[in-house]
């Protein structure tokens, strides 16, 4: 199969890439571009662990074709922090414990920014259910909760 | 070095604090590189071919048009891993469970692997390798295996264990008790007796990573291995073993590991990518896909246990027995023996018996699973003790307390308790405001108490100070969840000096002495009692370095909060020594300064846990929510306490899916008919409530810190808790795990009809 070109923006910088026309945006970030930040639980969009933001939509990078990012902005986790200033999610997250094993954390942190961005101030209930496609199985999701919370109520006082 | 490793009772500056992990930073900005997220130059992609047949004898693979398309490098089938395990019959289970010799045994089972340039080649090579299987007739149920017209999976084995010795090959690979007292005795004095029989589904680990690994092979016969693994020492060993290696020639480097739970201590993967990396001449990198980790990795037994427990009026047991049938896949192992161990070991029983069998099934290789075997045993006898209790009259707590083992008590596996937390955590439990807490209409109640041993094992630490003060921890046990944060914590407080001081770092097999796997809630409570030891051996030499520089004798200098101090009035002019300062001039008093230790941390404690849960049930669907949870759990004592309470909270959601969601559904085939997180459902954040916890200090008599291991015991307690709670709901007793909505309407039903039919 030939290549396709594909010119985007990922994390505010331009970037281009040659991708197999079956390449999961996952694949072409891992393995292409060397962003493994995102990671693959499944393959199937059922755990997060690869969530991304693809133009202010919360996605699983698994389930999106490396060649449909062309023209389009890409979020993910190596962009979260400004330089050495953790975002305060990514804060939360390490005062809470909200991490044990981390492999889930990245997609955590991108889903729980877009509900952030979508929902400034959650309830626990609007937490957990949007936070529901992201799986982790080490923590119980109490502290992430807490995290999620407690970023939420920084942020509104920033 | 002698080295005391009893308790001292000292007071702690660090240790009980709450600082952020060390690794925490590369964890949250996508930094930290976990099995899959390393690459080597030249690197291939390598694939394995599986059995779609859950039974079947290999009778002629051809791998020749794989062979020749364009871009595959190698392929490998069980002739390509020739047995070298000399006898060893776990090893050989081990190698044939890596890559299926004669027969495949289940359906996932590994038969082929390829390395290619790329993984679309990798994946049309598969397809093209040709096997020719005779299917066999198979068995996947643990019962229906134990009888005599069950096929049989091994045709060699003979139960172990029987008082006559078997004339004909079964499925039971072997028969264990223990126990002590008279139980007919026992029985004969009981006012009231349960007997029950229960069932638990097989579930999976399922950590979020999937099994990933990149292994290096040289033509000069030394190799690499990146792995996510709790054992990189353990895999080092086999692998070495498996390929005819010498053990040094092979450096295995753990990566980050997103999850573990016991699914990450046997190899796999790891030794077919060596032997694909040792044929084509390249590195190969390996990654399970779901698929693969839920049909061939992993999970725990399927289980099927009798329950007999008999108490006087005044609410004292008397005996209680209880058979355990465990499915351990197609290879023996000891699951059912560490149920028959753990089932009766919360109690104090003058008469207990418990008998169990390993069964083979056509199913994966059971692994460990956090506690292994003993949450499916804490089910059923607790299930039965909150039944009987009831007949008696008793509230369950009292009733438990009552029973309680303490310190004296022998235990039902047979060695007699230290000093244990079953009572006071049954105590705590009791006074909890959760107890009193008013319930709803279709809501219940349920508790149960759970047991589990912990490992020590062998381990090797090495803490070096650098010259400018700072400390290096190289440990051997891999962090699973924040251990890199709670043995920097103990390092600090037995130097003295700022948790910031100390780095801790997970060293490789090259650069460090053999380690056990990081199994049996070891990780805190052995490498920290390697830390302390070597620390002690550090401030040896840093004392006696302050003695030179002073040009006092040793024994005139102690350590105090991080300082060498001259004791004595004769000292008085003599400023006390930082460990900065010493390290400063360590250079021209004798060079590095280091602490080494390696040990076998003997003494681990045993951990016991309460847990209290609310759960809804909706009568016309059987659909549960779980509204609230607490767990009471003994720690020792709680390096890192936030940490302590994550494995608190992760095993009761561990637990909580396991009880309500989460199941192996194999069809008539044999086939796995699960394998993916969308129809294996595990508990998800909007399925749970926040899951508090209580944390008691019952120290461990041998750790100089009274630590204990945390990590397991809170997967025990759930099963039963919710199975009591739903019971508690629904007004009728659930004996099949998990109770999915089916099965508790099924149940519902069943003692509506039998209500009418009265």
């Amino acid at each position: 199969m030939a290549a396709i070109a594909v010119s985007t923006t990922i994390n505010g910088d331009n970037v281009e890439y040659l991708c197999q026309p079956d390449e999961t945006l996952l694949d072409v970030l891992r393995d292409r571009l060397g962003l493994t930040g995102a990671k693959e639980g499944c393959g199937t969009g059922d755990c997060g662990a690869c969530s991304i933001i693809l133009d202010d939509r919360l996605v699983c990078s698994c389930l999106v074709l490396g060649a449909e990012t062309e023209g389009r902005r890409v979020e993910t986790i190596e962009g979260m922090a400004h330089g050495d200033r953790l975002h305060p999610l990514q804060q939360k997250f390490l005062e809470h414990a909200a991490l044990q094993c981390g492999v889930c954390t990245p997609g955590f942190l991108i889903a729980a920014k877009d509900l952030l961005a979508k929902n400034p101030d959650p309830t626990e209930e609007e937490i957990r259910f949007g936070l529901a496609g992201n799986l982790c199985r080490c923590t119980g999701y109490d502290k992430i909760v807490r995290a999620v919370q407690d970023a939420a109520s920084v942020m509104k006082g920033a | 070095m002698n080295f005391d490793p009893r308790y001292s009772g000292r007071n702690f500056a660090s240790v009980g604090t709450r600082p952020i992990r060390p690794d925490g930073v590369d964890k949250v900005t996508g930094r930290a590189r976990y099995g899959a997220d390393f690459n080597m130059a030249g690197q291939l992609v390598g694939r394995v071919l599986r059995s779609p047949h859950a039974h079947a004898t290999i009778r002629k693979i051809d791998t020749s048009k794989a062979e020749k398309l364009n871009g595959v490098k190698a392929v490998i089938t069980a002739a390509d891993l020739p047995d070298l395990t000399d006898g060893d019959a776990a090893l050989y289970d081990i190698l044939d469970n890596c890559m299926a010799r004669k027969k495949a045994l289940y359906d996932g089972h590994a038969v082929a692997a390829v390395a290619a340039v790329d993984a679309r080649t990798a994946r049309q090579a598969l397809k093209l390798i040709e096997i020719d299987y005779e299917v066999l007739p198979h068995v996947t149920d643990v019962d229906e295996a134990m009888k005599h017209s069950a096929p049989v999976l091994d045709d060699t084995i003979f139960t172990e264990g029987l008082e006559q010795e078997p004339v004909k090959p079964s499925n039971v690979t072997k028969r264990s008790q223990y126990g002590h007292g008279d139980i007919h005795a026992g029985f004969g004095q009981a006012d009231y007796v349960v007997e029950r029989s229960f069932k638990t589904e097989q579930t999976h680990q399922g950590y979020i990573e999937p099994h990933a690994c990149v292994a290096s092979v040289s033509a000069d016969g030394t190799a690499d291995l990146w792995v996510c693994t709790q054992g990189h020492f353990v895999y080092r060993q086999h692998c070495a073993q498996l390929l005819g290696m010498e053990a040094s020639k092979l450096r295995v480097t753990s990566s980050e590991i997103g999850g573990g739970f016991g699914g990450k201590t046997h190899v796999w993967a790891e030794p077919v990518a060596l032997a694909l990396s040792r044929k084509a001449g390249r590195p190969v990198k390996l990654v399970m896909t779901r698929d693969e980790v839920f049909r061939a990795s992993g999970p725990t037994s399927a289980t099927s246990i009798d329950v007999r427990i008999g108490a006087r009026k005044d609410g004292t047991i008397t005996a209680a027995e209880a058979t355990l049938r465990y499915s351990c896949g197609p290879y023996a192992g000891m699951w059912a023996e560490l149920g028959a161990m753990t089932a009766f070991a919360c109690y104090n029983l003058a008469n207990v018996r418990t008998v169990g069998y390993e069964v083979l099934v056509n199913r994966p290789k059971t692994a460990a699973y956090r506690a292994p075997s003993a949450p499916m045993a804490a089910f059923a006898v607790e299930s039965a003790v909150d039944e009987l209790a009831k007949e008696i009259g008793m509230d369950p707590v009292e009733f438990r307390i009552r029973n309680a083992a303490q310190e004296g008590t022998r235990s039902s596996y047979g060695p007699v308790y230290g000093p244990i937390g079953i009572g006071p955590t049954l105590e705590a439990a009791k006074n909890h405001p959760h107890m009193q807490a008013p319930l709803g209409k279709n809501q219940g109640r349920g508790m149960a108490c759970g047991f589990w041993f912990n490992f020590g094992g062998q381990t090797c630490t090495d803490l070096n100070i650098g010259m400018d003060g700072s400390v290096s921890l190289a440990v051997g046990t891999v962090d699973v969840g924040g251990s890199r944060a709670s043995l920097s914590l103990v390092a600090a407080e037995e130097l003295g000096i700022a948790y910031e001081q100390v780095k801790a770092v997970v060293a490789d097999t090259s650069s460090l002495g053999y380690n056990d796997m990081t199994d049996g809630s070891r990780g805190t409570f052995s490498s920290s009692m390697a830390t302390i030891s070597a620390a002690r051996n550090a401030i040896k030499i840093l004392r006696e370095r302050a003695a030179q520089m002073w040009d006092v004798p040793v024994d005139d200098v102690v350590w105090e909060n991080g300082h060498a101090i001259a004791k004595g009035e004769k000292y008085g002019n003599l400023a006390a020594l930082s460990l900065r300062e010493i390290a400063a001039g360590s250079g021209k008093t004798g060079g590095p300064i280091a602490g080494h230790s390696e040990l076998v941390a003997d003494g681990a404690g045993v951990s016991f846990a309460t847990h209290i849960c609310d759960i809804e049930v909706d009568p016309e669907t059987g659909a549960t929510r779980v509204l609230r949870y607490t767990v009471l759990q003994d720690a020792g004592k709680a390096v890192h306490p936030t940490y302590v309470e994550g494995q608190y909270q992760g095993g009761a959601a561990q637990g909580i899916g396991w009880a309500l969601n989460e199941e192996y559904v194999y069809g008539k085939d044999g086939r796995l008919q699960n394998p993916g997180f969308l129809d294996y459902r595990i508990p998800v954040c909007s399925d749970l409530p926040m899951i508090d916890t209580q944390i008691l200090e019952i120290p461990n008599p041998n750790h100089p810190y009274g630590v204990r291991g945390v990590g397991e015991t809170s997967i025990v307690p759930p099963l039963a808790a919710i199975a009591n709670a739903v019971s508690n709901a629904a007004g009728v007793r659930m004996t099949h795990i998990p109770m999915s909505p089916p099965r508790i309407l099924a149940a519902i039903e069943a003692e509506r009809g039998g209500r009418w039919s009265k």
